[in-house]
Parts: structure tokens; C-alpha cells; sequence
């Protein structure tokens, strides 16, 4: 039987990488929306994995949203990123900086 | 012991793969990076008894956002040469900080609370249990509310990726309605005294 | 004083509606009114005030076949031993007042519509005027002290706004400031008041605070303040009563009502004159189970009060505004029911308050329709044989002059002539003895400022300018008519109140009022009036015609010196010319403030101002530490703000970071 700290291991090893990417890519867009879908996917394996170990299913509702908004963001910022393309003929990070006014 | 063997073989992929996603140096091979490495969630979610989570993250996940990904990836062109450039110079900093992050967590993981008391739980749940039945029991009554609030999030993003994608052509012919509607003569016709 | 639940009850749902009727007129047309435009602002505050009046007169039928009401609506403030309920208290005091309120207003609102005709503030001066209306209605309908200052704080507020109505004139935004600040002064002295009440009786709820005056009085309490040992009821009574004298207009707190009347005509009629000064009257009737055990609070009142009455009735004498002689003679009428407050005749102070409020209102939308005939003019002087170009207006002021001096059968005669038999009657030593002179002497005063006033407007010699004279006409039918139905009221008040309502009633408690007004058997005047008309053995002309008799003379001298033009004014200002400046400068109060008051504040306020604001604080510490400071804090911080997305991204990563260490160090 596996124990619950190895399913946590597997969400930290998980999440872990998820940061590194966003550190790691700088010009891509896209690839750092796919950086914060390995997060929250950690974050959903903690989740399930508590719910199965205490017995509770409310866990398991809890992924259910993660679910609902992780589908939210990635629409919205998928459609985003296309009319930032359209307007701009780039999606790299480096090239967003217009906040610097 | 099969059990034990499928936790290893699901973790370690996914593991593995997600480590694909932020490597390769193609976009596309991460999203394929990333699939898998949901195919993979989701096998450990089966372990865990959450049958229905399971085939949900397949089904929306690998089934819908990972395509929409992948159309995306595919209408705009990344400057692939261009990609690599510079990728090490955050490497330091961010390697380090992940490094430590997943030093503390997994410190923490295997402390010893998650494996005693309440959470040292091993059993797997009885076959008669559905689980599908179950979460709908709990989402329909005590997380109602969550539910609703869950549902207009979803049609508020429906919208607003509708809005912000949206354009009209210029090179293609639209009706205007309102303005065939309230033509008047006066804009059309002129009166020439011959 | 507990009463028998077997009255008939009001409806509850009709009772909120009186209030909430102007309320809903006044938000519509102050938050709407540049949508609803002129016509549908007037119509629809004056429709849903005419509603309340209507709704007025049915409570008040009720009330008159035995109905009153008592109850909580719910609860505004729950904080400790401290509960506030809003709720209604309807007997036959506030029906009255209810009734004078709604009709006055509502004659005011029709009359507007004429006299306000083309004003760039035409729906802002409705929606004020509405809502001062509903102030006032919880004013008089509330059944606790809370809601007493509510409404009393509120018609304060909207009669700043209206007598600042035109903020483009200096002098207007000045009087409505003036006005302000002198009751905020009486208005200490009212929350110390209404905050004594509840320290010692830990209830705030009219009723429950009447029912435990009795054992407060019978247990001799005594407190402390400013180092006196004072009786715990007639420091509670005079505390109140500065309040009343501020909203009221009393010396030495009267200085703000003249001046008010910088604000548009039909408000000093409504405000100025009929309701909202009327408030401290009220306010001291309403709470007559309380003045009643303190002797030294119902001296205090008198001596105000007949103070009052004689000597703005002297300023009176000479003013030249015609809305100032008006004005003062408002003062002046407060005076009186006041004294019969104090007196104890608390029935004849509200039976003149409530014919107070129609001549009065009339006299001056009469003087509005005047002033609005010969182009803004206010100025006496400049007036005169106007009769027969306002033939409606010379008729209804004539009519309300009548009132005022006390003619009968007109409504001043009534009300006041009880006021001055009571004053005689009752025995206070000294101070009943200095309140009957003063008002005796006011009464004279009054008839001859009143027909000063109206001969100088309507006969006399024409003074008007060239080119106001082609201008002159009778004023439109909406304002004559509103004219007219006060008329009614002026006239009749008087007769219906005697007669019909049986408002004299020595036996107070069981006449028109039942247990609205509470007096002891030793002090009511009016037993004792009664007890002395049954007495035949010695005449008693002097005090039952006396008033009448000074009223007419008055009459007959102002004929003497104004009907036609004479050097007699002058002449007697130039015998006595330091008498003559002394009432021309108003005893010279606001001089005196001046320098008391208001030149050592400004002096202090322009030392603050320019030693400690303006060179410390601006230049030492705000320029030189705060500012220098945030600039180079600023410099050194904006060196974060990147502008780059990403850099923002490592900050949160970097910040979970940190707080997940931070919790593993400290686990």
C-alpha cells in the first residue's frame, strides 16, 4: 500500500518543476500557461490524495474547481495571447513590457 | 505490490514528462509533454479512489485544453531559433529556489504527520461505493454555491475569450441591419431639376 | 400618565406613510430632478405632500374620536444597556402638529410653483423642501428622544440648505452658515440634554422616561456640573431647553432668524415661521411631565421667553425690511408660547403655535407675493399704495395683520388673549409678574409693527421706483390660491381651536390634548382663570380686555402715524435718537457677538492657522520631512517596477517561497 507522503513527494516533484519552468522560459507565453497547468496539477494530486487518506470527499470536490478555473484561465488566457499575437506579431515574454510606461 | 509498482510507474512518468515539458525545445513536444504527463495524473488519481477525476481530467484536460493548446501553438509561430537564446541566464536563481522549495516539501511530506493518526488510512474503498454518485451527492447539496459560482465563471470566460478574439474582416462584406433598417429617401435619393 | 390600552389604534401602515410620502417626493426630485425636469419635480413633491396632509387630516379625525398610537417599528441602535427603536407616538399633540405641519407645507409647495417659476434650482428647492418636510414629520410623530434629534438635526440641515438656497450670494451663504453655527450652540445644550436623560432614567423612550420622572423627583436626586449641585430634573429641563432656544430663535440665541430671511420667501413662511421654530415650543410641550416637577426650569423658560417677546417686538418697531418686520415679530410670537409654557398653560402655547403657523405663514407668502409684484424688492421704503394693484394680497394680509394683533374674531385673539390670562393668573412672584408686563407691552408693539408694516405696503404715499411700476400686477392664481386657503386657516384657526376642538380647557388633561400634556393641579393657570370668572364680585375688565384694548390703540397709532404720509416717524426717531438706534441696530447683539465671540475665534483660528499650520506643519514638517522623504524613498523604490511581467511572476514564486520557509523554520 502506498503511503500518502509519496503521493505529496510526486505533487512537490511536480510542483517543483512547474517553477522552474516559469523561471526557465522566457520566450514563450504559452509554455509558462502549460508551467502553471503543472502547478495546479500538483496541487490537484494533494488534493485527491488527502481526500482518499481522510475519508473525505470534499477533496475531490475541491479538484473539481481547481478543474473548473484552471479551464477558465486557459481560455481566457490562450485568447488573450491570440489577440496580443494579432496586434503585436510576437507572444515573447521579453517583448511584453509596455508596463514600463 | 502491483499497487506499489503502478504508483512508481504513474509518479515517475509524470514526473518525468513534466520535466519534458519545460525542456524540450519545441512547443509542440511540450504539449505532448504535457499529455502525457496527465495520462499519468490521472492513472495516480485512479489509485486514489477518485474514479471520476480520473476520467474528467482526461476527458476536459487531454480532450479539450490541451487541443485548444495545441491550436494555439499551431496559429502563431514561435520564433523557435530565437527560443533558446538566454534560457540559462534565470537558471541559477530559479534551479535554486525550486531546489530548496522541493527540498522543504518533500521534508515535510515524509515528517511523519501524513503517516500516522487519521492519514495513515490504507484500505482502498468497497467496489459498492460509486464514487461519481457520491461527489454528486456533496456538490449538489453541501457545495451548491461553489458549484453556481464555479458555472458563471465558466460562461464568463466562454464569453470573454469570444470577445477578445473576435474581429470583423475587412476584406469580407458584412450587413449592417440597423443601418439598412433606418435608412431614410432622403440619404438615398436626389432630387435633380432638369 | 400610563395610558389604558383600550384606545382605539391608528393604522400603522397610514402612519408610516405620512412621513414617507414627502420623503419619496424629495428623492425623486433631488436625485431625478434633472430628468424630471420642472413640471414633474413640482408635481410629484407637491402631490405626495398634499397626500400627506390628507393622510394628516384623516389620523387627526381619528385621534379626535379617541385613537392614538404607540409602537415600535424596529430597532435603530442596540449597543449595551443602550436601545434605540424607531417608532411613532400619535395623541392628539402631534396630531395637531401633524395636521399644521403637512397643511402649511403643502400650501407652501403650490405656492412655490409661482413664486420659484423659472429658478435654475427649481427641483432642488422641492426635494429640500420635501424632505425638511419629512424631518419634520419625525420630528413631531417619534416616541423616543432619538428620533426627536434625528428629525430635529435634520430640519436644522435643510434649513441651512434653504436659506444658502442661493450659494451664489454671499450674503445668503453667510446668514445660512450664521444660522448654523447658533444652533449648534443650543444643540450642545440639546445633546447634553437627550444624553442626561439617558444616563439617568437608561431609556430614551418617551413613555418609560415620563413614568420614571416621579420617582426621580420624589427621591430628591441632585448631580454635579461645573462644580454646582444641581436638581437632576432641572438640570435635564434646562439643558433641553437651550436647545429649544437655538431652534427656536430665543435670546440670546435669536440672532440667526432675522438673518434667514436671506433664503427664498416661501421658506421663511414654512420654516421661519410656521414649523421648524415651532419646534422648541413643541419640544417643551411634548416633554411637560418633565418640565412640570422643575419650578426653577419653568422660570428659566419665562423669563426667556418674555425677554424674547418684549424686545423683538421693539426691534420690530423699526425695521425696514418688510420680511425682517416679520421675522422678528416671529421671535417675538415664540416668546409668548413660551411663556405659556412656562406658565404651565402648555395647551394655549400649542393652541397659538398652531394659529402662529397659518397667519403667520400667511403673512409672510402674502409679503412673498409683495416682494415678487415689485421685483425682488424687500425694502418698505420703496413701497406703498400698492393696494389696488394686489387687491387678493392686500385682503389676505389684512386679514393675517388681524390675526396677529389679536382682533377677534380672528385666530391670534384666541390664543394669545389665554397666554396673557394665564401669564396673570399664575403666581410666580417676580418672574410672572415681568412676563405679564412684557407681553402686555408686546402686545401693543405687535398690532402697531404689524400695520406699521401693512400701511407702508399697501397705503401711505408711492414710493415705488419708475421702473418696477409697469411691473407691478396681482401675483398668479398659485400663489393667491394658497393665499387663500391659509386665509381660511387664519381666520378660523382661532374660533375652531376655542370652540370646536375645546383646546382651553382648563381641565387640560380631559379636554382636546386628554393626556398628551401633563399639569399639576397647583400650577394650571387655566383651573385658576376659570376659578376667577366665576368669581362676580370684582371686575375683571382690566384682565380680560386689557390685551384688546393695547392691541387696538396699537392699531390706531400706526393709522395715525402711516396711513398717509407724515412727518410724525420721524419726528419721534429724531426725540429720541438713541432709543431710535438701539432698536434700528437690533440692541446691538450681533455687535456685541462680534466682539466676544466671533473676532477672538478668528483671531485665534488665523494664529493656528498661520503659526502652527501653515509654518510648522506645511513648511517644516510636510516639506521638508514627509515630502523629502517619500521622494527619495520613491527614487529608490521604482528601481522594483521593472515593467517586465515575468519579473513580477519571480516576485510571487520567490514570496511562496519565503512564507513556506518561514512556516518550516517556526514549525
Amino acid at each position: 500500500m502506498v503511503p500518502l507522503s509519496s503521493f505529496l513527494v510526486v505533487g512537490a516533484a511536480l510542483f517543483s518543476i512547474g517553477v522552474v519552468g516559469l523561471f526557465l522560459n522566457r520566450k514563450n507565453v504559452i509554455t509558462i500557461l502549460m508551467c502553471i497547468e503543472l502547478m495546479l496539477l500538483a496541487v490537484n494530486i494533494n488534493f485527491a490524495a488527502f481526500s482518499h487518506f481522510l475519508g473525505d470527499i470534499g477533496g475531490q470536490i475541491f479538484v473539481f474547481f481547481v478543474l473548473t478555473v484552471a479551464a477558465s484561465e486557459v481560455a481566457v488566457g490562450l485568447a488573450i495571447l491570440v489577440a496580443y499575437y494579432r496586434q503585436r506579431r510576437s507572444i515573447a515574454i521579453e517583448d511584453i513590457n509596455t508596463l514600463q510606461g | 505490490m502491483l499497487e506499489t509498482t503502478f504508483f512508481y510507474l504513474f509518479g515517475g512518468l509524470a514526473v518525468f514528462a513534466a520535466l519534458g515539458v519545460i525542456l524540450s525545445k519545441n512547443t509542440m513536444y511540450s504539449v505532448m509533454w504535457l499529455i502525457l504527463c496527465f495520462f499519468n495524473a490521472s492513472g495516480l488519481f485512479f489509485l486514489l479512489d477518485a474514479e471520476f477525476l480520473g476520467v474528467i481530467l482526461v476527458l476536459i484536460y487531454v480532450g479539450a485544453v490541451m487541443v485548444l493548446f495545441m491550436f494555439v501553438v499551431m496559429m502563431i509561430e514561435v520564433n523557435q531559433a530565437a527560443k533558446r537564446e538566454g534560457w540559462l541566464q534565470y537558471l541559477p536563481v530559479g534551479g535554486m529556489i525550486a531546489l530548496i522549495l522541493f527540498i522543504e516539501l518533500v521534508a515535510a511530506s515524509t515528517s511523519g504527520v501524513f503517516t500516522t493518526g487519521d492519514m495513515a488510512m490504507t484500505g482502498h474503498i468497497g467496489a459498492e461505493v460509486n464514487n461519481t454518485v457520491e461527489i454528486g451527492k456533496v456538490l449538489y447539496t453541501k457545495y451548491l454555491l461553489g458549484f453556481e459560482i464555479a458555472a458563471i465563471i465558466l460562461l464568463v470566460a466562454l464569453i470573454g475569450a469570444i470577445v477578445l478574439t473576435l474581429r470583423e474582416r475587412k476584406d469580407a462584406k458584412y450587413q449592417n441591419i440597423s443601418k439598412q433598417v433606418n435608412v431614410r429617401k432622403e440619404d438615398r435619393l436626389t432630387k435633380v431639376s432638369m | 400618565m400610563v395610558l389604558e390600552t383600550t384606545h382605539m389604534t391608528l393604522n400603522q401602515a397610514e402612519l408610516m406613510a405620512i412621513p414617507l410620502l414627502p420623503l419619496v417626493g424629495a428623492l425623486a426630485a433631488g436625485l431625478f430632478g434633472w430628468l424630471l425636469k420642472d413640471t414633474l419635480s413640482h408635481l410629484v413633491t407637491s402631490g405626495t405632500v398634499i397626500l400627506a396632509a390628507l393622510l394628516s387630516i384623516d389620523v387627526f379625525i381619528k385621534v379626535l374620536a379617541g385613537a392614538e398610537f404607540y409602537g415600535n417599528f424596529w430597532t435603530w441602535i442596540a449597543s449595551g444597556d443602550l436601545v434605540v427603536n424607531i417608532g411613532m407616538m400619535i395623541d392628539p399633540l402631534t396630531a395637531i402638529m401633524m395636521v399644521t405641519v403637512t397643511v402649511v407645507s403643502a400650501c407652501v409647495h403650490i405656492y412655490t410653483i409661482g413664486y420659484m417659476h423659472g429658478d435654475p434650482g427649481y427641483p432642488r428647492f422641492f426635494s429640500y423642501i420635501s424632505a425638511f418636510t419629512f424631518s419634520m414629520l419625525i420630528l413631531v410623530m417619534g416616541n423616543s428622544f432619538f428620533t426627536l434629534f434625528f428629525g430635529w438635526e435634520a430640519v436644522g440641515l435643510f434649513s441651512y440648505l434653504l436659506i444658502g438656497f442661493w450659494f451664489k450670494r454671499e450674503s445668503a451663504t453667510t446668514a445660512a452658515m450664521k444660522a448654523f453655527i447658533v444652533n449648534r450652540v443650543g444643540d450642545f445644550g440639546f445633546a447634553i440634554g437627550i444624553l442626561a436623560v439617558w444616563y439617568y432614567f437608561g431609556t430614551v423612550d418617551y413613555r418609560e422616561v415620563f413614568a420614571a420622572v416621579p420617582a426621580l423627583v420624589e427621591s430628591a436626586a441632585t448631580m454635579h456640573f461645573l462644580g454646582w449641585e444641581i436638581d437632576t430634573i432641572t438640570f435635564v429641563c434646562l439643558a433641553l431647553f437651550v436647545g429649544a432656544m437655538g431652534k427656536s430663535g430665543q435670546v440670546p440665541l435669536h440672532v440667526w432668524l432675522p438673518d434667514s430671511m436671506e433664503g427664498p420667501t416661501p421658506i421663511s413662511a414654512l420654516i421661519h415661521a410656521a414649523t421648524m421654530v415651532t419646534a422648541g415650543v413643541f419640544m417643551v410641550a411634548r416633554l411637560s411631565p418633565m418640565f412640570e416637577y422643575s419650578e426653577t426650569a419653568l422660570a428659566v423658560v419665562i423669563i426667556i421667553g418674555s425677554i424674547t417677546a418684549f424686545m423683538c417686538a421693539t426691534i420690530g418697531l423699526v425695521q425696514t425690511d418688510i420680511k425682517r418686520v416679520i421675522a422678528y415679530s416671529t421671535c417675538s410670537q415664540l416668546g409668548y408660547m413660551f411663556v405659556a409654557c412656562g406658565v404651565s398653560a402648555y395647551s394655549a402655547g400649542i393652541f397659538h403655535l398652531m394659529t402662529h403657523a397659518y397667519f403667520k405663514a400667511l403673512l409672510f407668502l402674502g409679503a412673498g407675493s409683495v416682494i415678487h409684484a415689485v421685483m425682488s424688492n424687500q425694502d418698505l421704503r420703496k413701497m406703498g399704495k400698492l393696494r389696488k394693484y394686489m387687491p387678493i394680497t392686500y385682503i389676505t394680509m389684512l386679514l393675517a395683520g388681524l390675526a396677529l394683533s389679536g382682533i377677534p374674531p380672528f385666530g391670534g385673539f384666541y390664543s394669545k388673549d389665554l397666554i396673557i390670562e394665564a401669564a396673570a393668573v399664575r403666581d410666580m412672584g417676580w418672574v410672572s409678574d415681568v412676563a405679564y408686563w412684557a407681553l402686555m407691552s408686546g402686545v401693543f408693539m405687535t398690532a402697531f409693527y404689524t400695520f406699521r408694516m401693512f400701511l407702508l405696503t399697501f397705503h401711505n404715499s408711492d414710493r415705488v421706483p419708475a421702473e418696477t411700476k409697469a411691473h407691478l400686477h396681482e401675483s398668479p392664481k398659485v400663489i393667491t390660491i394658497p393665499l387663500l386657503i391659509l386665509a381660511v386657516g387664519a381666520v378660523g384657526a382661532g374660533m375652531w381651536g376655542y370652540y370646536t376642538l375645546d383646546m382651553a380647557n382648563p381641565e387640560v388633561m380631559h379636554g382636546f390634548f386628554r393626556d398628551a400634556l401633563f399639569v399639576t393641579e397647583e400650577h394650571n393657570p387655566l383651573l385658576k382663570l376659570e376659578l376667577l370668572e366665576e368669581d362676580h364680585t370684582h371686575s375683571h375688565f382690566w384682565l380680560e380686555k386689557g390685551a384688546l384694548v393695547l392691541a387696538l390703540s396699537g392699531i390706531g397709532m400706526a393709522f395715525l402715524m402711516y396711513f398717509k404720509e407724515s412727518e410724525l416717524p420721524a419726528k419721534l426717531a429724531n426725540t429720541f435718537p438713541r432709543l431710535y438706534a438701539l432698536l434700528l441696530n437690533k440692541w446691538y447683539w450681533d455687535e456685541m457677538y462680534d466682539v466676544t465671540i466671533v473676532r477672538p475665534v478668528r483671531a485665534l483660528g488665523t494664529f493656528f492657522w498661520q503659526k502652527c499650520d501653515l509654518a510648522v506643519i506645511d513648511k517644516g514638517i510636510i516639506h521638508g520631512g514627509i515630502i523629502g522623504t517619500v521622494k527619495n524613498g520613491a527614487a529608490l523604490l521604482k528601481n522594483i517596477q521593472t515593467g517586465r511581467v515575468y519579473h513580477y511572476a519571480y516576485a510571487m514564486v520567490i514570496g511562496v517561497f519565503g512564507l513556506l520557509t518561514f512556516l518550516m523554520l517556526n514549525a
